[in-house]
């Protein structure tokens, strides 16, 4: 399975997320205070090079999501298909996360049957053994 | 203001056969494909001083300026973003030959993605950006990233299967009358669709585009040359890029809008050059990787409005005698995909009157490169 390859920027996001925290860089700027993502060296907002990393509820709605089939890398072929979602974040709603629905954090990637899939279905993050962020559906 | 506005033409065309798999290198394709359209204008290659082609071009221009043979180049550039690029390479020269930086340019690009390996299957060469954000959760190709803009967008606008089934359809009926074409024997039905194997859920087989040897060229003189050129000149009316604020390459999730993609930011300059609007259209020649860039890139270029762009594709609008003929040729999804410049050979056939299926008296052409990209777009006439 593939990790993350980090850059600069990102490092942060990975570190926290490695804690069990999923937090969105923010601009530090005092009159500007918008949350951006990917993260980058300055606000498009002010032009500050200013950031702080605030934390998040780590709950949010799934924003659409695919089922890929073959042909895969192998260590995602083995687990197709399964799914790969983006999850728009409740507190900041153009915050955007790539990610998986997955029963428990180390579950495989197709531990969720996809007829549980929705637009708008609740989600709260989890965090796997190796701190790559996933999402658990919230019970109705 | 000065603009391009029909001061250069393309005057000729070529390409090689596509297959699944050719025998010859990329280097050998890309000479034949620019030996082959500077024959079709009649113009000699030592002529050549100018070159346009993709980043992801591996033959370069010095390589191939020394092959074909070409005079001494006052011109040379590269355009990114791979299916992006097609009608930049067009405007580029168009633009050099606008301003006396070159008198004879060739455009192309040689692929060899049937035989070849794909980008996204190789696992350690993962690029920082933005591919720590999406490939580790298996959002691994193309498609996957498409797919999920697809299911939003039927989730926002009520797009079925269906639709995408129409886009297919009109392609492979196209390429059903191409010789050319890898499709030509090979008609499709719903059922096929209805029934093919899923790639990406929603995104199956026919939704994509083929995997393709082969290679294009396009050669561009100013327009004052072009007359004495062998064949019926296509103008470059309009041209334009298209890079939209806070856009990120193919996943455009993180900008505010996502379905509102690049081909909106190059369609507003594109009209704004121009003489005609789109219902002044004849036949379009619109980047098919899959086939939910077609809606998306209607509603972008303004054939409909936003979310309309589905609905547009129904009762034959894209077929020959509708609305708005598509891919002539057949396209990515049934010709060849050889990074969408077979779309802009098949719109200049269109304009001298001599596709396989002929938009009776086509005089405007809408042509585009990748939507989800960073693109770009032509509008050419006769
Ligand atoms: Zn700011």
């Amino acid at each position: 399975m593939l990790r993350p390859v980090i850059d600069d920027d990102g490092a942060p996001f990975w570190k926290y997320a490695a804690s069990g925290e999923l937090r969105v860089q923010t601009c530090a700027a005092p009159a500007c205070g918008e949350p951006r993502f990917p993260p980058r060296p300055c606000c498009p907002h002010c032009g500050s090079f200013d950031s702080e990393w605030r934390p998040t509820s780590g709950r949010g709605r799934i924003w659409s999501f695919v089922l890929p089939h073959p042909p895969l890398l192998p260590g995602y072929a083995e687990q197709a298909p399964y799914n790969a979602v983006v999850v728009e974040l409740l507190d900041a709603p153009r915050i955007r996360l790539v990610g998986n629905v997955v029963t428990a954090p180390d579950a495989p990637l197709n531990s969720v049957d996809p007829a549980r899939l929705r637009i708008g279905a609740g989600v709260r993050v989890v965090f796997t053994r190796d701190g790559l962020p996933r999402w658990r559906l919230e019970r109705a | 203001m000065a603009t391009l506005k029909d001061k250069a033409a393309i005057v000729g065309i070529g390409s090689t056969a596509f297959a699944r798999r050719l025998p010859e290198s990329e280097k050998t394709l890309a000479c034949r494909a620019v030996l082959a359209a500077l024959d079709d204008a009649g113009i000699a290659p030592a002529e050549v001083d100018g070159f346009a082609s993709y980043t992801m071009e591996e033959t370069d221009e010095v390589e191939l300026a020394k092959a074909v043979g070409a005079g001494d180049v006052t011109f040379f550039s590269k355009v990114g973003y791979g299916g992006g690029g097609s009608c930049a390479t067009v405007a580029h020269l168009a633009a050099a030959v606008a301003t006396g930086q070159a008198s004879v340019g060739v455009a192309w690009r040689s692929r060899k993605r049937g035989s070849g390996p794909r980008p996204w299957t190789n696992t350690t060469a993962q690029l920082p950006t933005p591919a720590q954000w999406t490939r580790p959760f298996g959002l691994l190709r193309p498609a996957d990233e498409i797919g999920m803009l697809a299911r939003r967008y039927m989730h926002e606008y009520g797009a079925t299967r269906d639709h995408f089934f129409n886009v297919a359809l009109a392609c492979r009926n196209r390429a059903n009358q191409n010789p050319a074409a890898m499709m030509y024997d090979r008609p499709l039905t719903r059922e096929m669709y209805m029934t093919a194997r899923w790639i990406s859920e929603p995104l199956c087989l026919f939704d994509n585009c083929l995997e393709t040897d082969g290679a294009l060229a396009c050669v561009i003189v100013s327009a004052e040359r072009a007359r004495d050129c062998r064949h019926r000149p296509v103008h470059v009316h309009s041209a334009a890029q298209g890079l939209p604020a806070q856009h990120h390459g193919m996943v455009n999730y993180w900008n505010d809008d996502p379905l509102t993609g690049p081909a909106w930011t190059a369609a507003r300059h594109l009209w704004k050059q121009a003489d005609f609007g789109p219902e002044d259209v004849h036949v379009a020649q619109i980047y098919d990787a899959f086939t939910p860039l077609i809606p998306l890139s209607l509603e972008g270029y303004g054939f409909c409005g936003r979310g309309e762009g589905a609905a547009f594709t129904e009762g034959g609008a894209l077929e020959i005698g509708g609305r708005l003929p598509l891919n002539t040729a057949g396209g990515g999804l049934s010709e060849a995909y050889v990074h969408g410049f077979n779309l802009i050979n098949e719109g200049v056939r269109q304009l001298r009157g001599t596709s396989t299926a002929q938009v009776p008296d086509a005089r405007t052409c809408l042509v585009t490169a990748g939507e989800g990209v960073p693109t770009s777009a032509l509008l050419l006439r006769s």
